[in-house]
């Protein structure tokens, strides 16, 4: 579905992505792990066209049986509307907004206002906490109720590839096992997760298949159970247990 | 000094408040979204008061195609000057927009004294809208009254706009962070280009209301008003369109009060006090009345 080949990246003078490649299949939840300073961002960033990569090329399946697209010299928006949405680093809730605008604002290219009240409905299903606070400014939300407001607000774009900076950062482990268990269930409802964890042990366990990305290269990458097991993985990643 | 007199102040106060506000909202637009202060912005108000005096007295338009002319060359200009000036350098830091719209300022200043002469012209208005009412002893022109009526209503169109429209909508996403705007599928340069058309467009109109209310122009004559609109915005919280609202009658009503209530001999002051009242009203609330504490506001 996702096909990376070979990009390079420099944010300002650091080339913080030397020649990264790696795959996402349709229907697989991937996860991209690495210290901080790895690269996990920039490559989120340029995937969804908020960074321009100096070469290479990211090829794009929005439908099982359509064409494949490079999306790397393409502008972030027109990307958003293939079906391809990034959940930022640190959630990127509009906090001066209400929780319904930040969800609407998520379904921004949907102009169906019939199926805009359908995908409101089935968020405020998923996450009833967003409809109880609908009014709100999500900048009032707590930490945990903005990672579901920023999940929410990418459902409402329908995407097809959902891609996460970091969605356990600064959560409780009982709101992180609750917050995987809900990206399990989408996953199973036909959309492609591709996410960066701190969390190494948390991203091993529910993802299909892993990446280590170290120093802007990718190191290693496998089934997920593979990677857990790894001497190297443990050691570094998963506090050597 | 009786009742009369002072409400008659009040009432010029608010005349010129509303003035103030049309002119401030624009600036506040502009800063909200993109952390401009465009100082090029009093500048929309001349070429708005030019247009007018085009339209009006030489080609004599009737009134309210006159004004949407008006609306449409503001908005027109605004486009322009984002495009050519602001667009290219989106990214640089603060300062270095700054100093550019201040060289916008100084261009469009001087473009007019070379298509227009420095000479001041009169602006002169029919006399069915030159016409004097008294109402309860305070007495008004019928332009007096059409400028305060136009300001509210367009005021209150932009508060609607921004809080209940897709656009306003997005304006307001793009003016808090522009990066998960764009993963939201908003286009930002058509954002950020409506509320420059939208904010010029008010400083447009309001160039008409200037030269309706003192009654001469020149291609300087967007210096001042420009500069106390940015006061104005920033006494109600640089970034918030009520508080450009509230900041433009304050102002206004201030400005008139200090003018009229004490003796004559202080009037000459009228600038140093608004500034001395931004300073002031700064001291106490540091981030304007109805501004927020955001940590790289100006």
């Amino acid at each position: 579905m996702l096909e990376i080949r070979d990009i390079h990246v420099y944010r300002g003078q650091t080339y913080v992505l030397q020649g990264v490649s790696l795959e996402v299949g349709r229907g697989e939840i991937v996860a991209l792990i690495g210290a901080n300073g790895a690269g996990k961002t920039s490559m989120l960033r340029t995937i969804s066209g908020l960074l321009r990569a100096k070469s290479g090329q990211i090829m794009y399946q929005p439908d099982a049986n359509g064409e494949k697209i490079d999306i790397s010299r393409m502008s972030a928006e027109r990307i958003v509307n293939l079906g391809l949405c990034h959940c930022p680093e640190g959630r990127g809730i509009f906090s001066q907004l209400s929780v319904r605008e930040n969800l609407l604002v998520g379904a921004y290219l949907n102009k169906d206002k019939q199926a805009l009240a359908d995908d409101y409905k089935n968020v405020c299903e998923i996450f009833p906490i967003l409809g109880e606070r609908s009014d709100q400014a999500g900048g009032s939300l707590s930490g945990g109720e903005q990672e579901m407001l920023a999940v929410g607000r990418a459902l409402m774009s329908r995407p097809r590839l959902l891609i996460l900076d970091e969605p356990s950062l600064g959560l409780g482990p009982i709101i992180v096992d609750n917050l995987f268990a809900i990206l399990r269930q989408i996953n199973t409802q036909g959309v492609t997760i591709l996410l960066v964890e701190q969390n190494a042990v948390m991203a091993l366990e529910y993802a299909d298949r892993a990446y280590v990305l170290e120093n802007g290269r990718v190191t290693l990458s496998g089934p997920s159970r593979e990677l857990a097991e790894d001497e190297n993985v443990r050691r570094a990643y998963l506090g050597g247990l | 000094m009786n009742t009369e007199y002072i409400a008659q102040q009040i009432v010029n106060g608010l005349i010129l408040g509303s003035m103030y506000a049309m002119v401030a909202m624009g600036f506040s637009m502009i800063y909200g979204i993109i952390r401009l202060i465009n100082f090029a912005h009093g500048d929309v108000v001349m070429i708005g008061a030019f247009c007018t005096l085009g339209l009006f007295q030489v080609l004599g338009a009737p009134f309210p195609l006159v004004a949407l002319v008006v609306l449409t060359a503001g908005a027109l200009v605004g486009i322009l000057i984002e495009k050519g000036a602001f667009r290219p350098m989106r990214g640089a830091p603060q300062v270095t927009g700054f100093i550019a719209s201040l060289a916008v300022s100084i261009m469009l200043q001087n473009l007019g004294i070379l298509f227009l002469t420095a000479q001041p012209r009169n602006f002169a208005f029919p006399d069915y809208l030159q016409k004097v009412h008294h109402v309860a002893g305070v007495s008004f022109r019928v332009v007096d009254m059409g400028i305060m009526v136009s300001a509210l209503i367009l005021m209150c169109g932009l508060v609607l706009l921004v809080n209940k429209t897709r656009l306003g909508m997005a304006m307001r996403a793009t003016a808090e962070n522009i990066d998960v705007a764009r993963l939201m599928g908003i286009n930002i340069n058509r954002t950020i280009m409506a509320t420059f058309a939208i904010g010029s467009a008010l400083a447009g109109i309001a160039g008409l209301m200037w030269g309706g209310k003192f009654g001469q122009i020149d291609p300087l004559m967007g210096f001042v008003p420009g500069l106390k609109s940015f006061v104005a915005a920033v006494i109600g919280g640089v970034g918030s369109i009520p508080g450009a609202i509230l900041g433009g009658f304050v102002l206004g009503l201030a400005e008139v009060l200090f003018v009229g209530l004490l003796p004559p001999i202080y009037s000459a002051f009228r600038d140093a006090f608004v500034f001395f009242t931004l300073i002031l009203i700064l001291l106490i609330l540091p981030n304007g009345i109805l501004g927020r504490n955001l940590e790289d506001r100006a």
